[in-house]
Order: structure tokens, then sequence, then C-alpha cells
């Protein structure tokens, strides 16, 4: 009995998953998806899609090594605390995740921000001193000062961060950097629970091996606990290339929805429903789920052989 | 004054959770090898590696001398001890040479003589035909062989072997006792964890 009963969940949930994703197929026809795929600005949406989401899931990565391994091997004071805010951007409603941005890089001035930052970074070099480490007072205590003499040549001009960006001539809101920017929180943070618990599967012994063996921390990270980690970066490096394609709220707030130039494919889907045309919507969606899959199987492949270089 | 010997352990307590090992005293001279003996789960382990450096955490007093030089409180990198764990631990991104060749290789000492040495380190060990292999899928015995080689080659100033001979045949068990005693001829000294007859001096544990 028990057999049959997980059975028929696997069964039901998977007719479930299957209607959900067959469902785009009966609304949709050969000419819809011919005219998706000519459509420019639709193929722009793709590339957009594509680099964005590639990019987000490279910086995501970058974050989430060292961010999870961190949160994996040190014991600090406050770690839950840490812990629950790196986890913030999951839990935050999108929407409200573009509106942050968007008030971070338009509504605050950018003097208050490095006030802001220079105070923790003090704050941290004390720590580091208590610690009776004098590079991390070092570090810090530098970044402190770097802001506090950026806080103070900006003081009062009330220039915010966009002001400046567009400026030095990267300007960001409701341009395509600003889809990336978009994307980042969720994936990251996805990326950094996934690249945690990596670390924390693996356990220590072969770091501390390979330091008695005379590397030092940072040594033994690259020779020994990288490579072990393949696995785990890859795979966190899909979710986050996966979440970010899939990406919309703050995308729409902080990036804005203009046809082919801050497009991306979950816009593009949104847009076609707002015109009433089911039909193109359906189309997209299969695009992005081909995609979605596509990525899933080229990983698999990859991963399917050697890892180990 | 007394005549400081090359490894001392003094007045050691270690703990871990309710566990506790010692207080112990020992003495290791240059070239001598000392076997620490004791049932199964009293602590021979746990001594071993808080020389090594592994477990600093559990180090509950004492002193721990090497050369002269206290190891309690060193970088564990700093220490220049071979630890052949009892879990043997070998990274499956290498293969069987990069582990012999690891500690000379982060010391950046890997010159044509050294590589000649771990060659023959190698064929001494009975690894002479998988040198180029991954560890992946070496079986239990050969991995320790694996083990003792990536310990030995960068010439430590003490050895701790943690049942090292567990899982290899008599000749094998032979050819690695033989390995062992020309390291200590050569003045090194050595930490032997073994549930048989070893021959050395023996220190009750627990
Ligand atoms: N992480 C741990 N937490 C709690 N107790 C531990 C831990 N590690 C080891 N112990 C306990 O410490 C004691 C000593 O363990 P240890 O591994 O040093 O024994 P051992 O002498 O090496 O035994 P064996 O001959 O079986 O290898 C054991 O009772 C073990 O259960
Ligand atoms: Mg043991």
């Amino acid at each position: 009995m028990f057999s049959i009963f997980l059975v028929v969940m696997l069964v039901g949930y998977g007719s479930l998953l299957f209607l959900l994703v067959g469902a785009n197929l009966t609304v949709v026809s050969w000419g819809e998806v011919l005219r998706v795929l000519e459509d420019e600005s639709i193929q722009r949406a793709v590339r957009l899609s594509l680099v964005s989401a590639t990019a987000t899931a490279i910086l995501a990565i970058f974050i989430a090594v060292p961010v999870g391994y961190l949160m994996s091997r040190v014991e600090f004071r406050g770690r839950v605390l840490v812990d629950t805010l790196l986890d913030v951007p999951i839990l935050l409603p999108p929407l409200v995740v573009g509106l942050s941005l968007l008030v971070l890089f338009n509504g605050v001035g950018v003097w208050l921000c490095l006030v802001i930052l220079a105070v923790g970074f003090l704050a941290m070099g004390l720590w580091f001193s208590g610690q009776g480490r004098r590079g991390g007072v070092v570090v810090f205590l530098g970044l402190c000062g770097g802001c506090g003499i950026g806080a103070f040549l900006l003081r009062g001009s009330g220039a915010s961060l966009e002001n400046l960006l567009t400026g030095a001539g990267v300007p960001v809101t409701f341009h395509p950097v600003a889809v990336v920017l978009a994307q980042l929180p969720v994936a990251a943070s996805f990326a950094i629970r996934m690249m945690r618990s990596t670390f924390d599967e693996l356990g220590t012994r072969h770091e501390e091996l390979a330091r008695s063996l005379g590397c030092g921390w940072g040594g033994a990270f690259v020779r020994v606990v990288w490579p072990l980690a393949g696995r785990g970066i890859l795979a966190a490096g899909t979710m986050a290339w996966a979440r970010a394609l899939g990406e919309f709220g703050p995308v729409l707030i902080f990036a804005g929805a203009t046809r082919g130039r801050t497009e991306v494919l979950p816009t593009s889907i949104y847009l076609e429903v707002n015109l009433g045309n089911l039909g193109g919507a359906a189309a997209l969606s299969l695009l992005m789920i081909l995609m979605a899959v596509g990525a899933l199987v080229l990983v698999r492949l990859v991963m399917g052989r050697e890892v180990w270089r | 004054m007394e005549v400081s010997s090359f490894f001392e352990v003094r007045d050691l307590v270690a703990r871990v959770g309710d566990f506790e090992v010692g207080p112990l005293h020992f003495e290791v001279a240059r070239g001598e090898a000392l076997a620490l003996v004791g049932p199964s789960g009293s602590g021979k382990t746990t001594l071993l590696e808080v020389v090594c450096g592994l477990r600093e955490g559990q180090l509950v007093r004492g002193e721990i001398l090497l050369g002269g030089e206290s190891l309690v409180g060193m970088n564990l990198e700093a220490r220049e001890i071979g630890l052949v764990p009892q879990d043997v631990v070998l990274f499956p991104s290498m293969t069987v040479r990069e582990h012999l060749e690891f500690g000379l290789r982060v010391r950046k000492r890997l010159g044509k003589k050294e590589r000649r040495e771990v060659e023959g380190l190698g064929e001494r060990l009975g690894l002479g035909e998988l040198m180029e292999r991954k560890v992946k899928g070496l079986s239990g015995g050969e991995g320790r062989r694996v083990s003792i080689g990536r310990a030995l080659a960068f010439g430590p100033r003490l050895l701790c072997l943690d049942e090292a001979l567990t899982g290899l045949d008599e000749a094998r068990k032979l050819g690695v006792m033989e390995v062992l005693r020309e390291f200590l001829r050569g003045g090194g000294a050595a930490l032997v964890v073994e549930h048989g007859e070893t021959g050395f001096r023996e220190v009750e544990i627990g």
C-alpha cells in the first residue's frame, strides 16, 4: 500500500507539472511561434535575457563562494543575524527588491551611504583590533577612511548614486545594467545557500590535512577545497542562472519595460499578456521553458563527465 | 640544565565533548619511534591530531615541544609534521604523484632532485605503477600507502602514523616499516598507533 501511495503522489504531481508545461501548447500555433521568433525586439529580449542571466550567475558565484565558505567555516557572534540578512532578498516581495534598488540609486545621497558604510567599517576595524588581527584592522580602517573622505567630498552635493554613475558614463536605472542588478540579489541569495551547504557537506578534513602538509588556509582552499566544490559551484551557478532568467518583479521596477531596450523574456510575456495576446505569451513561455531545460541538460552533461578537471 | 629531547609532551590533557585524555608525559628522541597503545576509544587519534594542530580547540592544557620549540598555538601549516590520518583523506582531484609531491610543491621546493626522490619513494611504497592515476578508485591499502607517502615526501620533522598499516598485507607492512626505519635513520621521529606488535617502545594511553 505504501509503495502505491508513493507512486500515486509522484504520478499525480508529475502530471500536474506536465499539464502546466503542456497547457502552453494548446494555445500556441506555429504561426505564433514563428512570429515571435522573427520579432526583432523579442530577439533582442532573448539575447538580453541570456547575457544578463549569465552575467548575474557569474557575479552570484563570485559572491557566493567566499560568503558561503565563511558562513560555513567561521563561528562568530551575530552569525544567525547575518544568516537571516543573507536570506532577505528571498523573503522580500520581488517588487520591494526592485523598489529598494530604485530608491538606493535615485533617492538617497551618496554621502549618506558612505557615512553609513564608514561607520560599519569602523566597527569591523575595532572588532578586528579586539581580536589582535592587524591585517583586518588595516584593511577595514582603510576602507573606513576611504568612505569617510568620499562622504566629506560629496557632503551637501546631494548627488545620488545614479547621478554619479551617469556622470561617469554608465547610466544604470532603466538601462540594461539595471537588469543584472535587479536579478542579482535573489540569485545570489540562492547561490550562497547552496554554496554554504556544499561546504558544510564537504567538512573540514581535506583542508585541515592540506594545511598540515604545509600550505596556508588560502592555499588549501585553492588547491583542495575549490576542486572538491566543483559540482556544488556548477549547481549553484545553474540555480542562479535559472532564477535570473525568470526574474521579473525587480526588473520591471528598476530596469523598466522598454520594448527592445530593457526587455527580457519575462517582460516580453508581460507585454504580450497586456496586449491580450495569449498565444504570443504562450509561445514565449515555451521558449523560456526550452531555454531553462536546455541549460539544465547542458549542465547535467558537463557534470556527467568528470568534474575534476 | 636538563637536556631537552627532540619531541616532548608534558602534562598534556585534551578533551572532546565529555571525553578526556591525559595527563600524558613522554619524550621521543631523534631516530626513535614511540608506539601509543590503548584500547579503541582511548584517545589515541585525539592525541595525534592535537599534536599535529588539527584540533587546537581540544587542547586543555600542557606543553608540546618539537626541536625545543613549543607547538602550542603554532599554525598547523608551520609545524612540519607529517600526519597519516586514520581515515586516510585523499584529494580526489589529484593523481598519486600529485599527492606525494603536495608538501614539496606548496613549499616551492619541488626541483629535479626532489622529483626523483618522490619517484623512489613511490617505488618503495609499491605505488610505481599507480603514479599517474587519480586517487578515486584506489583500493583501501593503496590509498593508505598514498597517504603515507604524502606525509613523508616533504621531509617532516615528526611523523604521526594513525593505524597506517591497516589493510596492508604482510609484505607491504614490511615495506612500509622499512621506509619508516629509513626515515628514522635520517634523524626524524615518529609517533605510531597500531593495534598489532610494532617492536617500538610503548606508551599506554588512557
Ligand atoms: N567529535 C567528537 N565528539 C564527541 N566525542 C568524540 C568526538 N571525537 C571523538 N570522540 C570520542 O573521543 C574518544 C576518543 O576517540 P579517539 O578517536 O581518539 O579514539 P582512538 O583511541 O583513536 O580509538 P580507535 O583505536 O578506535 O581509533 C572516543 O570515545 C570518541 O567517542
Ligand atoms: Mg583512532
